[in-house]
């Protein structure tokens, strides 16, 4: 196996696109693992923390751009990206222990392609952007968009994820991520959920996402839930059917990690509470 | 007996601490030597199967690979035991379970032997499976082994049941006619593994004439040397087995699943040969303790008094015979004083991997279903549960449901203790329950063998035989220093390997600081007699008339006062003039273990909408006899409980229809971490054991008993509904709520 730092994107889509069974690392906490187990053999590993620019976190157009590579001890650290979108941070911060935090990644966690990605449904909540770059140049996209399958990205064989972009946000707005484990941390989400709301000068939810994990073969939006809460202030109504939509949006598997009825229940709790505290955060008073 | 005590009771710094926090504890894989082969283990893919044909000729032509050996490597044996064990490390004929060891490859590296693994052609015949107790003990269930069902029984069960026992006095159904309550309960607990952080791990090196070492990570490595040479076919006086530091055993380390393999290979190649188990092959192939279903039916009057008591134990062991239900059976009643009680356990096989004991083997889960029905008697009837524990509680003189007539016990002790503790008056938060149980563990003698050499320069060299996992380094060295009168930092104590010490039983049934502990102390006194001599030599009187006291020989009788006493240090200086050497050594197999209670409480809360439980606060008490290095007692308190918790919520082996395991890993085999738990707070209890001359009981094994009943007490509490099945995860108390 050859193991390679890659100088720049432009160099990482190159050896990308050399044919060989390559593979990206970021902060491989997914991909050491599995190599570790027999289930991934690549033959190249390219290394994109070097790369100029994947490591930072920058304002743009009142949202903030997170490089690729920018590990969740970073973003926990960063008081304005946690203050303008506490739900994707502290989605990112429940991945692992303290030393996985100083190395996995927003983006490696997205592109291992694991319906109970903890930072996915937060990512769908915000509405975030991912910047593709691969042999035929750079686009934007909806991380919505990329989404394909256990173990899968819509992402081309040569391309790559050089940054996530989350927009700028109106006043009286916030988000939340919360997740069911049957421990309180070193786990995998059961079922999870991530809110983002706007409410009007009165309280009332003007605007709504709700996006679940765990609880289908990829993180789902579920405009129905997040339709329930519209025009809301949260009230014992809104919240039920927010939790009856949630549930019938729900299409998970039976496993060890959680029956179907039970992952189907908790879809809703865990969409209710993070709405709660969503709402609380974009200053409304429960 | 002995109670003013200069050294006991303190708490000195952990001997083995350093090398550990600095990474210089040498444990099982940390050993490796020039030239050594890696080996690894080709596993069964199935949960029963003939094994109709190995083909080992391509992984045998791999360049690097230097051996290949398969069951057909390995002769028969005379003991049956010992060929159960031999043909848990590798398969002969049949593999029995998921995960069953049917070939292994030695090569010069890890990757040629996990590419020779590959290049093993396995012929299987799959057969029908049983995973279940209660299925496989049903008549009609595929039979593991033919003809080892146990004499006794009749056909309402299957060739699978290999035990039976019946423990008890009186007549429950008379105690049941005069109660003015009976419940009737079917519990089931899931198979929970130790979880030691360490895998087992070994470098074998097995010449051609016989002589062989082995490093391992063991419980006890004069049982790996006796099983290994009786299986290697080789002299025990040839094979010198060295305990490696271990990171954690449970019981897990208390019999062999790759030494023999390890040896085999090494033989085979002439090589010497390293062998690391990964935690998937730990999972699969090591042994976690029993399943069980059991029924508890207790009677009681309405003034909390149980008037009969009756359990059906029915464990499960996996793939062989196996004796561990007998343990459950003497355990489930044994807190109480009873007129009519009789406990009844099974042992059953089935195709899962050959348990092995883990902490109070046998008890936590009897215990479980006792306390259980216990509580449900107690909210029922309306009665305090520490109040009817303490009515009925076992005491002095009380004759065991097992049988013994009790000595000096602290089962009253640990209750009132719990009962003036604040945690028992302290208010309840919403959906939250407060749960207690009892617990019991006997402790055990056996064999032991100490030497003791006294240094010139005023120190003491000491060799026992029995690993160390829980501090019984400190506290051997800490009853030396008592009982030699000299300073703790004198003292190091050191396991021996099989050449250097005699005989010692397994490190189990929280037996050492017991047994070894009396070995060290008679050896001290050995050595002590000696001093005397070589002093009484110096003054020229008798050496009758000469005394030990506060670490020095001092005249005594109409001598007294003739002489100043000479210290251990000043005799040791000398007494290459006075006769040579001064050593103390004992051999023995101390009986008189006293049997250790403990009492838990616990705040539970349950989240109604997710049936997530917590544990709010912890307190154990436990009567540990003299706990001589507390903060180890206070460690193995804490620890237990922490497992137990971990039984009661989340762990558990699961099986698929398939008879595979899914979770054989840490990710879904749920053992607590550090953020699910609270402190537990840990009381210490002191009723001295009177078969020991410091009053030692052993305390690493009664607290893993009563976490699971005083959990699921607590839940019920909580929840208002009570649950039969443990682990109580998530799921299944959302499910009934
Ligand atoms: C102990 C432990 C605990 C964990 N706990 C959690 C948890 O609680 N929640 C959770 O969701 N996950 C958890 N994980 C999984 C993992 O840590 C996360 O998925 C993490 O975010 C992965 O990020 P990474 O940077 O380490 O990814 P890597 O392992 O480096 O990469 C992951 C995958 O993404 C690809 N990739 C990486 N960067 C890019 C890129 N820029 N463009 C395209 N593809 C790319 C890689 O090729 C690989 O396939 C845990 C892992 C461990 C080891």
């Amino acid at each position: 196996m050859r193991y390679v730092v890659a100088k720049d994107s432009r160099d990482a889509v190159a050896l990308l696109n050399t044919g060989e069974n390559a593979r990206l690392l970021a902060g491989g906490t997914d991909v050491l693992v599995q190599m570790k187990l027999g289930n991934k053999t690549p033959s190249l590993l390219i290394d994109i923390k070097s790369i100029n620019g994947f490591s930072d976190i920058f304002a743009e157009n009142g949202g903030f751009r997170i490089g690729a590579a920018v590990n969740g001890a970073e973003m926990g650290a960063h008081a304005a990206l946690k203050a303008m979108w506490p739900g994707v941070v502290e989605a990112v911060e429940l991945i692992g222990s303290t030393q996985v935090q100083g190395r996995a990644t927003m983006v490696g966690n997205l592109c291992n392609g694991s319906p109970a990605a903890d930072a996915v449904p937060a990512m769908l909540a915000a509405g975030a952007m991912a910047r593709v770059e691969g042999p035929s140049g750079t686009r934007d996209m909806l991380v919505a968009e990329l989404l394909k399958g256990p173990g899968q990205t819509k992402l081309g064989k040569a391309e790559l994820i050089s940054s996530i972009y989350l927009p700028a946000r109106p006043e009286h707005s916030g988000d939340a991520y919360l997740r069911f484990i049957p421990r309180t941390e070193m786990d995998i989400a059961v079922a999870s959920a991530g809110v983002n709301l706007v409410l009007d000068a009165s309280g009332t939810v003007a605007d709504a996402t709700v996006a679940l994990g765990a609880v289908a073969p990829t993180a789902v939006v579920v405009p129905d839930a997040a339709a329930a809460l519209l025009g809301s202030k949260l009230g014992a109504q809104a919240l039920e059917a927010c939790a009856a939509a949630c549930a019938a949006a729900c299409s998970p598997i039976d496993d060890r990690r959680g029956t179907v009825e039970f992952r189907t229940k908790i879809a809703g709790v865990m969409a209710t509470r993070a709405a709660n505290i969503a709402y609380t955060r974009a200053g409304g008073q429960l | 007996m002995k109670q003013d005590f200069k050294i006991l009771g303190t708490r000195p710094a952990r001997p083995d601490g350093l090398d550990k926090v600095t990474g210089k504890a040498m444990f099982g894989a940390d050993k490796s030597v020039t030239g050594m082969l890696h080996a690894r283990i080709l596993r069964s893919p199935h949960a029963h199967a003939e094994i109709v044909s190995i083909d080992t000729s391509k992984a045998e032509a791999l360049a690097g690979v230097k051996a290949v050996i398969t069951g057909d490597d390995f002769a028969d044996v005379e003991s049956r035991w010992t060929r159960y064990t031999m043909q848990n490390c590798m398969a002969q004929g049949r593999a029995l379970y998921d995960g069953h060891a049917v070939a292994a490859v030695a090569a010069i590296s890890k990757t040629v032997a996990a590419k020779a693994l590959k290049l093993i052609e396995v012929e299987y015949s799959v057969l029908p499976h049983v995973t279940d107790v209660d299925e496989a003990m049903a008549p009609g269930a595929p039979v593991l082994h033919e003809g080892v069902k146990a004499r006794k029984l009749g056909d309402d069960v299957s060739g699978n049941t290999v035990g039976y026992y019946s423990f008890g006095h009186g007549n429950p159904e008379t105690g049941f006619a005069e109660a003015d309550e009976v419940i009737e309960r079917t519990f089931k607990t899931a198979a929970v593994h130790q979880g030691y952080i360490e895998p087992h791990s070994c470098l074998a090196d097995l010449g051609g004439d016989g002589r062989g070492e082995l490093w391992c990570s063991t419980q006890g490595h004069y049982m790996v040397r006796e099983v290994c040479s009786e299986i290697l076919g080789i002299d025990a006086s040839q094979l010198r087995v060295t305990a490696s530091e271990i990171g954690g055993g449970f019981g897990g380390k208390t019999t062999v699943f790759i030494e023999p393999v390890a040896l085999k290979l090494s033989q085979k190649a002439g090589k010497p040969v390293k062998l690391v188990m990964s935690r998937e092959e730990v999972f699969r192939a090591s042994g976690p303790t029993m399943s069980s279903s059991i029924d508890v039916k207790i009677g009681m009057s309405k003034a909390g008094k149980i008037k009969g008591a009756h359990a059906k134990l029915r464990y499960q062991g996996g793939a062989f015979p196996y004796q561990m239900v007998m343990m459950g059976a003497m355990s489930a009643f044994a807190a109480y004083d009873l007129e009519h009680v009789q406990a009844e356990g099974w042992d059953v096989m089935t195709n899962r991997p050959k348990m092995i004991s883990y902490r109070a083997p046998g008890a936590p889960m009897a215990v479980y279903a006792v306390e259980s029905v216990m509580d449900e008697l107690c909210q029922k009837l309306g009665l305090d549960p520490i109040d009817t524990r303490l009515l009925n509680a076992a005491r002095e003189g009380t004759k065991s449901s097992y049988g013994p007539t009790f000595k000096a016990i602290g089962l009253v002790e640990a209750l009132e203790a719990a009962k003036a503790h604040p945690h028992y008056s302290a208010p309840l938060a919403p959906n939250t329950g407060r749960g207690v149980s009892c617990g019991f563990w006997f402790n055990f003698g056996g064999q032991v063998s100490v030497s003791m050499a006294i240094n010139a320069d005023g120190t003491v060299s000491l060799i026992e035989g029995n690993p160390d996992i829980g501090g019984s380094r400190a506290s051997i060295s800490m009853m030396a220093a008592e009982a030699l009168g000299i300073e703790y930092d004198r003292i190091r104590t050191i396991v021996g390997d099989t050449a250097s010490v005699g005989f010692s039983d397994v490190t189990d049934g929280s037996r050492v600081t017991f047994a070894v502990g009396i070995a060290t102390i008679n050896a001290a006194k050995a050595a002590i007699k000696e001093m005397c001599k070589r002093a009484a030599k110096i003054w020229e009187i008798d050496a009758e008339a000469v005394e030990w006291v506060d670490g020095a020989a001092q005249p005594t009788g109409h001598n007294a006062g003739d002489f100043p006493p000479m210290s251990l240090a000043e005799i040791a200086a000398i007494s290459g003039k006075t006769g040579g050497p001064i050593a103390g050594h004992h051999e023995g197999a101390p009986d008189k273990a006293g049997v250790s209670f403990g009492v838990h409480m616990v705040d539970v809360e349950v989240d109604p909408e997710t049936g997530f439980t917590s544990i709010k606060r912890y307190t154990a008490f436990q009567d540990v006899g003299k706990a001589i290095h507390p903060a180890y007692v206070e460690g193995q308190i804490q620890g237990g409980a922490v497992q137990g918790i971990g039984w009661a919520l989340n762990e558990e082996y699961i099986y698929g229809e398939d008879g595979l395991l899914q979770n054989p890993g840490f990710l879904d085999y749920r053992i607590p971490v550090a953020s699910d738990l609270p402190m537990i707070e840990p009381v210490i209890i002191e009723v001295p054991n009177p078969g020991h001359p410091y009053g030692v009981r052993g305390c690493g094994e009664t607290a893993i008993v009563p976490p699971l009943a005083a959990v699921a007490n607590g839940v019920a509490q909580a929840m208002g509904v009570r649950m039969f099945e443990l682990p109580m995860s998530p799921p299944k108390i959302l499910k009934a709520l």
